[in-house]
């Protein structure tokens, strides 16, 4: 067991963990931010994304001793004071129907606009095939990110 | 609306509001729908009450799988009780029997809520009218019931509902209150957004997953590869000295027919139960089975041979088959699946000291959690205490109790709150599956018009393996229902449904659509096959086969649709297919263009006659994912076994659909005012034959076994 202190949505984390514990676990079942998910534990569907210093990773493949003072982000903090365009196109559009993806399924689309706020359809399927959704919301997916692109470049949406 | 799943917290609430009118609904027994319940007597109710603050609590049988079933259900009450879905209170049944049947599946949620919670909502609110009037002293043609409260025509006073609930309790429950029609909704067929997906986005939406109880340890269990063997060495000194880890311990998976040895990893937290996990030292002995799904579709094959057991004739197939110059003979082939929801199999249980059991748990029946851990610890029904978290993705996986019972069984011998969580690599190899199946055609045709069709299904079934209800070799009544001529209204003179069952113990469980994602699949490309053997366009062939309306007009829609008259670039080719299930019809048009070898999936039409609906987005969306779904199962996704083991362990090695492998979509609800028929399942089953269609006609190839190999056509 070492102590880590790392950096959640802001917020200095003082932990205790085994140096090897992936980011995921130590959200869930240390910080308890239930919010990233567990999907498949080898980085293939993406259900884990959270940001570091702004880009899309899966914690499932961080061992907590690599993130040291990098800056992480997860689901609970994207909504920074009013929601994220992502999420307000994702409730306008209902995208959810399980729900369980969504969480990296918006790290991943959040990360994306971030980099990138005009992305075409190309650019969206690049940044989206790594994450998984077995209720199959992709088509609305697609949708959310246009919309959520939009919002973000000036145009009113009636959410 | 809110959504709460803690009983205790309603109880406290009711009792401190005082007792008001409760009503009972109960899908399973229309004859005790409305008997009057007291609140004093049973606390929570069956089904709804509505206190004295005018709040509306109503118990929701139905857990929500992504369905949308939290705002479906309490919609057929607030339409007929005239209150808005902001004043009802949903909660989860917990698997009481005074609930009747709580199960979301088959496709039926609305569809057996329909008539008894309209009715409740109906009698409620004549019940109230009825206590207005008598509180006025006026007759109740002069009261009207608007948003939660009662309006008295002449004189413009009103009541809450809330006021009016002591008194309308006093009165006989009317048993057939006056229902509106459909011209009168307004709610059912006309909301939109769901009140929980701000949680669904945001992290807040708690799974069975992300439970906590008190106490608890972390669970995970190495399970056989071979799922039978039994344990013939376990070194766990390694295990043990992971950090974190608790305890090492066999234990059993209670499949539905028979118990496997399994070995468990306790720790403080999931990580650490994973690493003990990896480091067990375990060999398994051999345990003889069946396991090899090659040598199981070659003796399905080789059952093509002989004719098997006959469930359905028609007409004098055998003689129109032997005397017809016109025939066509195929086998089509369709293959294991995993369920795969994104959330693996999960639960927390705890039998406690006092002889109780409290579970938590991500599951299609709240009802089947409790009768299942009750007769597997041997305790009465109400020991056992259920709590339904939402679920992450089922597809008919979390209805099959191995999981939960594992975790009964840990918890047991611990005594202590176990959180068990299966790994990826368990929810691939283990199964539950989809099952493999052939369907043998044999068809006749004659000019212009199929005359003459067998069907002859060929595998092992549910009720064969699974629920162990069929005598030996007896065909599957369910399955021969689902492929009847009956149910695919075909008018062919002479049908014949048979089906021969070849046992296997790969395990295997119902799964979307259940079997319409086995047979729609060679039924639907034969039906093409006939019709390029009489050189017929087989949008035309479909409709002179069919003569109901409803089937007729899905056709049409299709047809206008996908602008099905309108010819296509020169490299690019529809195909369609239909299939009825679930009480509802589902057909697809699939349009595929290629780049020398490779097929591409260019765009996907869906429409579906589902009768009456009460949310057409959410409609809409089911139909999305059965698109998904069927184009992920019919060109990716394959379960293999050889010696006793599964080949796929992990998304790697078992791909689903990607966001970038997406073609366009475009979904059409057929308006129809018939009673409802499901949505979660039936616009799947249309999508692999539509596709397989649509690939014979740009290539002249036809494909017979899923899944297709868009890479190489």
């Amino acid at each position: 067991m070492s102590k880590f202190e790392i950096q959640i949505n802001g917020t200095l984390q003082k932990i205790e963990a085994d140096p090897d514990m992936p980011l995921l676990w130590v959200l869930r079942d240390i910080i308890g931010l239930k919010g990233t998910k567990y999907g498949c534990g080898i980085g293939m569907c993406g259900a884990c994304t959270v940001h570091w210093e702004g880009k899309a990773v899966r914690s499932c493949q961080i061992p907590i001793a690599a993130v040291k003072d990098k800056k992480i982000t997860t689901i609970e903090g994207l909504t920074k004071g009013d929601l994220h365009p992502l999420q307000k196109s994702w409730i306008t559009l209902q995208i959810p129907q399980c729900g369980y993806c969504q969480s990296g399924q918006l790290m991943s689309a959040a990360a994306l606009l971030a980099a990138n706020p005009h992305p075409d359809s190309n650019d969206i399927d690049v940044a989206m095939s790594g994450n998984l959704c077995r209720c199959g919301t992709y088509d609305r997916i697609k949708k959310g990110i246009v919309m959520a692109s939009e919002t973000i470049n000036g145009k009113q949406h009636d959410y | 609306m809110t959504i709460r799943n803690n009983r205790r917290e309603f109880l406290k609430q009711s009792l401190i509001l005082g007792s008001g009118l409760a009503i009972g609904f109960s899908p399973a027994r229309s004859n005790e729908l409305l008997n009057r319940v007291q609140l004093s007597e049973y606390g929570l109710t069956p089904f709804i009450t509505i206190v004295n603050t005018g709040k509306i609590f109503l118990v929701n049988t139905v857990p929500d799988l992504g369905q949308g079933s939290t705002q479906a259900i309490p919609t057929l009450l607030a339409e007929e009780l005239e209150v808005g879905l902001d004043q009802i209170t949903v909660i989860q049944s917990d698997g009481d029997t005074r609930y009747g049947s709580q199960i979301s599946g088959g496709s039926g949620s609305i569809r057996r809520a329909w008539e008894p919670l309209r009715k409740a909502g109906a009698a409620a609110r004549e019940m109230l009218m009825k206590a207005a009037a008598k509180t006025w002293d006026t007759s109740i043609e002069n009261c009207k019931a608007e948003k939660g409260r009662i309006v008295n025509l002449m004189t413009n006073q009103s009541f809450a509902y809330g006021q009016l609930a002591a008194i309308a309790s006093q009165y006989e429950v009317p048993q057939n209150p006056k229902l509106k029609s459909p011209a009168e909704f307004k709610l059912i067929g006309k909301v939109d957004k769901r009140p929980d997906v701000i949680d669904r986005v945001s992290g807040k939406a708690v799974y069975g997953i992300d439970v906590v109880v008190e106490g608890m340890v972390y669970a995970c269990i190495l399970h056989s590869p071979s799922i039978y063997s039994k344990i013939k060495f376990l070194n766990d000194a390694k295990a043990r000295s992971v950090t974190g880890v608790l305890d090492v311990l066999r234990c059993e998976r209670p499949m539905m027919r028979i118990k496997t040895e399994a070995v468990a990893v306790i720790a403080s937290n999931s990580w650490s139960a994973q690493q003990g996990k990896k480091i067990l030292e375990v060999s398994w002995d051999h345990v003889p089975s069946q396991m090899n799904s090659g040598d199981y579709i070659d003796r399905m094959y080789a059952t093509t041979k002989k004719p098997g057991p006959v469930q359905a004739t028609k007409g004098n197939f055998d003689q129109a088959y032997s005397q017809s110059s016109s025939k066509l003979e195929s086998v089509y082939e369709s293959n294991f699946l995993a369920h795969a929801p994104l959330e693996p199999e999960n639960v927390v249980a705890h039998v406690k000291g006092d002889g109780t059991v409290e579970v938590w748990i991500p599951y299609q029946s709240p009802e089947w959690v409790k009768s299942e851990a009750a007769k597997y610890l041997g305790i009465a029904p109400e020991k056992v205490k259920v709590n339904i978290t939402l679920v992450g993705g089922s597809f008919g996986r979390k209805s099959y109790p191995d999981f939960l019972l594992e975790a009964c069984f840990l918890s047991k011998q611990l005594k202590k709150a176990v959180k068990l969580l299966w790994s990826r690599e368990d929810d691939i190899t283990q199964g539950p599956f989809r099952p493999a199946m052939l369907s043998q055609f044999q068809g006749v045709t004659e000019g212009n018009k199929i005359v003459g069709m067998h069907h002859h299904a060929i595998g092992e079934t549910f009720n064969g393996q699974t629920h162990g209800t069929l005598k030996p070799g007896e065909p599957d009544p369910g399955l021969c229902e689902e492929i009847s001529f009956e149910n695919n209204k075909y008018n062919f003179a002479h049908t014949k449904v048979s089906h021969t069952r070849i046992l296997t113990d790969i395990p295997i469980m119902w799964w979307r659509s259940v079997w319409g994602a086995n047979f729609a699949w060679g039924q639907e490309c034969f039906v093409d096959e006939l019709a390029h053997q009489m050189k017929m366009d087989p949008l035309q062939v479909r409709l002179n086969s069919l003569d109901d309306v409803r089937y007729k007009n899905v056709v049409n829609v299709l047809a206008e649709k996908s602008q099905y008259q309108n010819p296509l670039p020169k490299n690019m080719a529809r195909g369609i297919a239909m299939w009825k299930s679930f009480g509802s019809i589902g057909a697809a048009c699939v349009i595929v263009g290629r780049d020398n070898k490779r097929i591409r999936i260019q765009k996907v039409i869906s429409v579906l006659d589902c009768g009456l609906y009460i949310n057409a987005d959410m409609v809409k969306a089911q139909m999305e994912g059965c698109i998904v779904m069927g184009l992920s199962a019919a060109t990716k996704e394959k379960i293999t076994f050889v010696n006793n083991k599964c080949e796929q362990t992990n998304f790697h090695q078992y791909p689903l659909l990607r966001l970038n492998e997406m073609p366009e979509i475009d979904t059409h609800i057929i308006a129809n005012e018939t009673s409802p028929g499901g949505v979660g399942e039936p616009g799947l089953p249309p999508i692999a034959p539509a596709l397989g269609n649509a690939i014979f006609n740009l290539t002249g190839k036809r494909i017979r076994k899923l899944p297709i190999n868009l890479n190489d056509v």
